[in-house]
């Protein structure tokens, strides 16, 4: 497998690491517990196309969202996570 | 009687050097071959015909093919370390001193005595042993199994690691051509002359293909000329890379591809094998195709070869294994390869064609020279007790002829290679006019050309190739011309009359011969309801063995099919998957073995204290000092002395390996607050606080300090263990979830080394090296951090402590940690200071009731820890949601306790579980655990941290430990886990 | 037919060709009492039980594609039952001990060779740990027995004591475990429930389930909608999919678990070896093949095959531990698409709704727990009740955080 970081360009599998589905986000802290548990621990886990987060780990170290499809494991599409809800300040 | 070394080979023709003499042994008899060889031609050459046992009935097996396909051959190469079990002969190349036993008989190849299993063959059909060994339940391990598994298996592998090395190498390329036959030719030079980064893997030493064993002409020479022409012009383009002796093994996502390359040569210091991992943009799949045999009587005794493989020996090696062959054939590439053979003079006797008349060149030609062509017939039987002396012919009426011979060829079709165009889950199709399959269609980046998609002719390879090449190279931005293609002879289309196994013989007709699967053996599971394909192949082994059933998988299910009268599209072929033929797991590991299996971290300060006797051990991938011994001291006694040593005076320790994150930002402050439990708000500039990091789900991630040098100036520190994951963490939040937040964090763990340096005399030391800052109490209390100066080096200093002693944590930039090691000692001396290593440190942080790695296991809460007042409940964190759950917030939870042992004699092991006194061990009784342990020399006895449940109400009682392992237990008081200076004033005072 | 040496003689000297069908391949009727999607190994062992104990035989299995065909056919084989929680050791020993009668049970020799489990440890740390674990079991009925760096090189021939990265120490050894036939066990019970009247109904796709309130009174196949008073999940790998189809959210992941097998070999190996360093694992299996396996791949799949990197890594992992095995070949890779929970242990329990159970989330252990895991769900069907060895499996653990995660991961798939 390979994808295309926005930073580095195209590396292979093992500069990366997986942690499962991009698209949850934290809910508000008062929130309550139910959507909390739901945050942490449901997924929607669907065959096909799937908002994930991945890290560049031995590379850029950036986190990314990486649209995959799980049947086939093409990858349609890369973003930094950083890009997806704004960039955090400061960073660059 | 001995044979020739030439008794099987023409005078003239083949790639050999007839000048160049090779000696090898085979199971211990000496053996002469030529260069150009390979163990099977030598072997043939040499007249031997008998080389290897089935796997089930222990049948005389011979060579059956040439490459890859070869299901008999398997021998065992070398000896001692080096034998290399289950090498197919075809794909070695002959060398030198070569040794090659026979595998899988007793005492003997030619007299094995389990070939009685022959005898029994009618009791010992598909499954039998589902049936049957079940009883007693016990005799299945302690018997049944034992006998089957020495009868089972093939070669034997040695227990001594392999010498041998093995490399790696990435490689990048635009076009990707797997196979240097014609079609891979083609490819590769048009893809090549267009200018596109080009690697061509051929997986024999010699380009060429199956051009190579036939007698073809192109352009009206000899495909020879053709050949040296195309290898000539791909060696001088600068952009194709060609890989020989490369088995492109696997086809991975995103047109990654794994290839294993075999490194020529007997030098035994070099790497034997080289693994690639090949980036490709398109591939183009020119892997050629593989016959397959028919099923019959008696098809599997030595001297029954594919058709093919005798081209090949014959124009390869200009080896013959048979004087009066018999050709019998489905197909019209058999009528090919009889006339090659009759054109070296070789005496075929007859071509057996179960198919109707036709009339073609071959047919023709074949009859000019007097060979017998026999239509509609079949072989029915091989006659012959230890080789072919003959066969069985039936025609169509049902009438039989014996046709004496001392060979067969059999060709039963060609099957294309498509194992790579299949192994990212595309289907392959079944073909009824090819009655084969043909590779799912092509899917953008992988291309099947030629055979390997089932077009089978030469024009057709070349001009498949080409087109490849121009349709990849145009899409990938190469402009690619297409070739004026080259001329071929005219050869006959490929036809075929189907036919997979010959009908009304009693005797055993093999499907796979490696795994000594019949079609009884076929019918019988379909029969029984094992129908799907896989079913079958399951249940019969069918394909499983290591020749993959690469002459068997396609006629087995056909045969299948037919017992279930289904047609052969609808039961459909088992998946392919990596590898295409089998790979030593040692190119696949390459580098990464004995102590490079994993990175060895090193501290900045491994040598210094090395060189001072410490003795290090393995902490995840860290060798960190675990004690340094005066002469004569065992680590107990070295441990004990360095506890003392802090205790009483001073000591100091490398704390390196500790993470350490560098933040700044107006919201670095906001962003520590929400990633640890207790609160980060008020913080002061020039003080650290101990934090506790959540997971999400409540349970502590990992601790460590925050340091504050100014207001939106942050260090903080993590347990080694755990210095990764904590980066990734923060990372995660910063750039996933909050990214409004105005941070910025680096790791700084390796650019900055450290020292602990604790005990009463602590601060007189550290003093006597540093000039900034001043340490004194006021100035520099319990907690306090600054940046300061050693000489001209920037440091940062700490006022925190693990061993519950006034200490320092001590960082200067990593280049200097040995100068500051050596100053520390030198102003220490006159206190007789200790360097101390983690023994020692654990030690005292038991003694202190500091939780570390075993206590962290990633199941524990604050409060399980008994830090359950840290967490904040004014401030949302991570992990602040779900911490109050019940399964978090059960009072019966084991919480950290101390615990001594009622009998200071008595030994505490780490591990033991806890139940009441007198109790029974069993997990009713079970309350809790013992989780660390030391010697403290304070204490004067054994202590150790444990969770226990209700714990803090029962500091007084008495529980036992029990270590069911050793049958040991040992009553304990449970204590609190602060062994020393509950109230800390060694630490502040 | 009784299997026997006695079946086998009569039949071979009738030429093999009087052999019964070892199940009927049933067509499905309008409504059953209870059907189990899914004819893997759990299946088809939760239709053996339903009518072998429960008297529940309106039963049917029905399967996409052919039984055995998922996890069951594609894993190392390793069955053991050394766990430390007490969530999950009482339930692996049971199936320990089912497992120890089952081929008489079925009259199916599913191969269950007890030639011993033994964890590899490589530094004290690593030994508490496994200490803790192995007086756990102990105290909950299973055996196990902590040994010393020399009982382990007696034991095991070939393991790297002169150069390794990571020394081992000493190990866990558990003797009663070992490994089985992994397609045995889906067709042994496939055989035993047929027998007792179950449907097994193959290349029969669930595509949709008809929901009725909290019911559900119906699935939709490829062959039709069959109607069930209950409705049984046993789809690991799948069970999101079956779930979404009844508009539920399950705490799982599906990723892709690789495995590997050399070629054959004379024995070589004599027990299971599991490398504590190295995600590695390594048998021999009765034809002469080295099963192995390592990590998961590390990203949600649902694609049945993996990548190079974890096939370099279980290969290096190979090398590490036994050095000789630099020269033996790999012969076959394959992948299985396993259930990650959010803890790493299993479900088995009424999903939300009144009359829909799963049986799912395996993780990498779901051959070894095949029996119980069937015999559990069996008794959850039959009574809608969990027994006392799935209590702990329940779904709603995750909301009341009473998790029974082995390895202190936390909610993280790919760190289990």
């Amino acid at each position: 497998m390979r994808i295309t970081c926005p930073h580095c360009g195209s590396r292979g599998l093992a500069e990366f690491t997986q942690q499962g589905d991009a698209s949850p986000l934290r809910p508000d802290d008062d929130a309550g517990e139910a959507a909390w548990v739901d945050f942490v621990h449901f997924r929607d886990n669907p065959r096909g196309e799937h908002r994930e987060l991945w890290q560049h780990v031995l590379g850029c170290r950036a986190w990314l969202v990486v649209t995959r499809d799980t049947a086939s494991h093409a990858i349609l599409r890369v973003e930094a996570a950083a890009d997806v809800r704004g960039r955090p300040r400061g960073w660059t | 009687m001995d044979v020739s070394p030439d008794a099987y080979r023409l005078k003239s023709g083949g790639r050999i050097d007839r000048t160049s003499r090779l000696a090898f042994t085979f199971d211990g008899r000496r053996y002469k071959g030529l260069v150009g060889d390979t163990l099977a031609s030598a072997l043939l050459a040499n007249g031997v015909r008998l080389v290897g046992r089935s796997f089930k009935y222990h049948r005389r097996r011979g060579i059956l093919g040439f490459g890859v396909e070869e299901p008999n051959a398997l021998l065992t190469i070398g000896r001692g370390a080096r034998a290399e079990p289950n090498t197919r002969a075809t794909m070695v190349e002959l060398t030198e001193g070569l040794e090659a036993t026979s595998q899988n008989r007793w005492p003997t190849l030619s007299l094995d005595l389990q070939a009685v299993n022959g005898l029994a063959g009618r009791f010992l059909g598909a499954g039998f042993y589902y049936k049957t060994f079940k009883w007693p339940p016990a005799a299945w391990t302690g018997l049944y199994e034992k006998v089957i598994r020495r009868a089972a298996g093939l070669g034997r592998a040695s227990h001594a690691a392999d010498p041998d090395r093995y490399d790696k190498s990435f490689a990048f390329c635009d076009v990707l051509v797997v196979g240097g036959g014609p079609a891979g030719l083609m490819a590769a030079l048009v893809a090549g002359r267009a200018g596109a980064r080009v690697i061509l893997a051929n997986e024999m030493p010699a380009l060429g293909g199956r051009l190579r064993y036939e007698d073809r002409r192109i352009d009206g020479r000899g495909a020879a000329l053709w050949l040296g022409e195309i290898e000539r012009e791909l060696a001088a383009l600068a952009n194709v890379t060609l890989l020989r002796r490369t088995t492109v093994f696997g086809a991975y996502d995103h047109g990654t591809f794994g290839a294993v390359q075999q490194l020529a040569g007997t030098d035994e210091r070099l790497p034997r094998q080289r693994f690639w991992q090949i980036s490709a943009g398109a591939a183009v799949l020119a892997t050629g195709a593989i016959e397959r045999s028919i099923a019959f009587a008696g098809n599997d005794l030595p001297g029954v070869m594919l058709a093919s493989a005798a081209q090949g020996y014959l124009f390869e090696h200009a080896v013959v294994a048979g004087w009066r062959p018999v050709v019998f054939t489905t197909n019209s590439s058999g009528y090919a390869a009889a006339l090659d053979l009759v054109r070296a003079g070789i005496a075929v006797q007859a071509v057996i064609d179960n198919g109707p008349v036709v009339d073609s060149a071959t047919a023709r030609a074949l009859h000019e020279a007097g060979v017998p062509l026999f239509r509609h017939a079949v072989v029915e039987r091989v006659l012959g007790g230890r080789a072919v002396g003959g066969v069985v012919m039936r025609d169509e009426l049902g009438g039989r002829r014996e046709l004496e011979c001392d060979q067969l060829l059999v060709s039963g079709g060609w099957n294309p290679t498509l194992h790579l165009a299949a192994h990212r889950g595309g289907r392959p199709r079944w073909d009824d006019q090819l009655a084969t399959f043909l590779p799912p269609p092509a899917d953008g980046d992988l291309m099947p050309v030629g055979a390997a998609a089932g077009r089978f002719a030469l024009e057709d390879c070349l001009a498949d190739g080409a087109m490849a090449a121009v349709d990849l190279c145009r899409r990938l931005g190469h402009a690619a011309r297409t070739p004026t293609l080259p001329q071929t002879d005219e050869a006959e289309a490929y036809r075929i009359t189907p036919l997979f196994a010959v009908e009304g013989a009693g005797a055993k007709a093999f499907v796979d011969l490696q795994n000594d699967v019949t079609v009884a053996d076929l019918r019988q599971a379909a029969a029984e309801g094992y129908r799907s394909i896989e079913h079958a192949k399951r249940y019969t082994t069918l394909g499983m063995a290591t020749d993959q059933g690469k002459t068997a998988n396609v006629t087995g299910l056909a045969i299948l099919a037919e017992a279930l009268a289904r047609p052969v599209a609808e039961v459909g072929t088992t998946g392919f998957r990596p590898p295409y033929t089998p790979v030593p797991i040692g190119a696949l590991a390459h580098h990464h073995r004995g102590p490079h299996f994993a990175p060895v971290r090193r501290t900045p300060l491994h040598a210094a204290q090395a060189a001072r006797g410490a003795v290090f051990f393995e902490t995840g991938l860290w060798l960190r000092a675990r004690y340094v011994p005066r002469r004569g001291e065992d680590m107990a006694a070295a441990a004990r002395r360095e506890v003392q040593g802090v205790r009483a005076g001073v000591g100091v320790v490398d704390v390196s390996p500790l993470g350490k994150i560098e933040l700044g930002g107006a919201d670095a402050r906001g962003f520590l607050e929400r990633l640890y439990c207790n609160g980060m708000a008020t913080l002061r500039p020039g003080r650290a606080r101990y934090g506790l990091m959540l997971r999400e789900d409540g349970m502590v991630l990992d601790d460590g300090t925050v340091w504050c040098f100014g207001e939106g100036h942050f260090m903080v520190t993590t347990t080694t263990a755990n210095a990764a994951a904590v980066l990734s963490h923060m990372e995660l939040y910063h750039q996933h979830f909050w990214p409004e937040l105005d941070v910025q964090f680096a790791s700084v763990s390796e650019q900055w080394a450290g020292l602990a340096v604790a005990g009463p005399q602590s601060r007189a030391v550290l003093q006597r090296v540093v000039d900034e800052p001043a340490l004194d109490d006021a100035a520099f209390p319990f907690m306090a951090v600054a940046e300061g100066r050693i000489g001209n080096v920037t440091c940062r200093i700490a006022r925190i402590s693990f061993s519950g002693e006034r200490a320092f944590e001590v960082y200067v930039p990593a280049g200097h940690a040995e100068a500051l090691l050596d100053c520390l000692l030198e102003a220490g001396a006159v206190d007789g200071i200790t360097l101390y290593g983690l023994e020692a440190m654990g030690t005292m942080r038991i003694e202190k009731g500091h939780v570390a790695g075993a206590e962290l296991d990633g199941r524990t809460t604050p409060r399980d820890l008994g830090l359950g007042r840290m967490q904040s409940r004014k401030k949302p964190h991570v992990g602040s949601a779900l911490r109050d759950r019940p399964g978090l917030t059960d009072p019966a939870r084991p919480v950290l306790v101390g615990l001594v042992s009622v009998d200071p004699g008595e030994r505490l092991r780490a591990g033991a579980l806890l139940v009441p006194e007198g109790a029974e061990a069993v997990q009713a009784n079970d309350q809790g655990r013992v989780t660390s342990i030391a010697s403290s020399p304070g204490i004067g006895q054994q202590i150790a941290l444990g969770f226990l449940a209700h714990g803090r109400e029962r500091v007084g009682q008495r529980v036992d430990a029990v270590f069911p392992l050793y049958r040991e237990r040992v009553t304990v008081e449970v204590r609190q886990p602060c062994f020393m200076d509950p109230d800390g004033e060694r630490l502040r005072g | 037919m009784r299997y026997s040496v006695w079946s086998l003689i009569r039949q071979g000297l009738a030429g093999n060709r009087g052999w019964p069908e070892a199940w009927r391949d049933a067509a499905p009727k309008e409504h059953y009492d209870v059907v189990v999607v899914g004819g893997g190994g759990h299946g088809l062992a939760t239709a053996y039980y339903l009518a072998a104990l429960h008297g529940v035989t309106k039963v049917a299995v029905l399967e996409k594609g052919w039984i055995g065909g998922g996890n069951t056919g594609r894993n190392t084989t390793i069955v053991r039952s050394n766990y430390l929680l007490p969530g999950n050791e009482p339930f692996y020993e049971h199936s320990l001990k089912l497992w120890e009668g089952l081929s008489a049970e079925l009259d199916f020799n599913v191969m269950f060779s007890q030639r011993g489990v033994l964890n590899l440890c490589h530094s004290d740390a690593q030994r508490d740990v496994f200490a803790r674990r192995g007086n756990a079991m102990l105290m909950m009925g299973a055996d196990a027995e902590l040994l010393d760096r020399e009982a382990v090189r007696a034991m095991v021939p070939g393991l790297d004591f002169t150069s390794a990265r990571f020394p081992i120490t000493g190990g866990l050894l558990q003797r009663r475990a070992g490994t089985a036939r992994h397609d045995a066990v889906a067709w042994g019970y496939a055989r035993a429930a047929s027998a007792l009247g179950v449907d097994i109904i193959q290349n029969c796709e669930v595509t949709g389930m008809v929901r009725e309130g909290d019911r559900i009174s119906a699935v939709e196949t490829t062959r039709g909608t069959i109607r069930a008073d209950k409705v049984g999940l046993a789809v690991a790998g799948n069970s999101s999919r079956l779930a979404a189809m009844a508009g539920l959210r399950l705490p799982i992941e599906s990723h892709v678990l690789q495995a590997f097998v050399s070629e054959g070999l004379k024995p070589w190996l004599d027990t299971v070896v599991t490398f504590g360093a190295g995600h590695f694992y390594v048998s021999q299996s009765d034809k002469g093949g080295l099963v192995f396996g390592g990590d998961i791949d590390g990203y949600n799949s649902y694609a049945q095959r993996g990548n190079l990197p974890m096939v370099e890594h279980v290969a290096a992992g190979a090398v590490a531990l036994f050095p000789a095995l630099g020269r033996v070949r790999l012969l076959r890779s394959w992948g299985g698409l396993v259930d990650m929970t959010m803890d790493g242990s299993p479900i088995i329990d009424r999903l939300p709704l009144a009359n829909l159970y799963l049986n799912g989330g395996w993780c990498y252990g779901g051959f070894k727990a095949t029996p119980a895991s069937g015999w559990c769900f069996a008794y959850t069907l039959a009574r809608d009740e969990p027994h006392e060895l799935n209590a702990a499996y329940r779904l709603d653990r995750f909301a009341s955080g009473h998790l029974i995660d082995e390895r202190g991961a936390g909610p993280q798939p790919s760190w289990h």
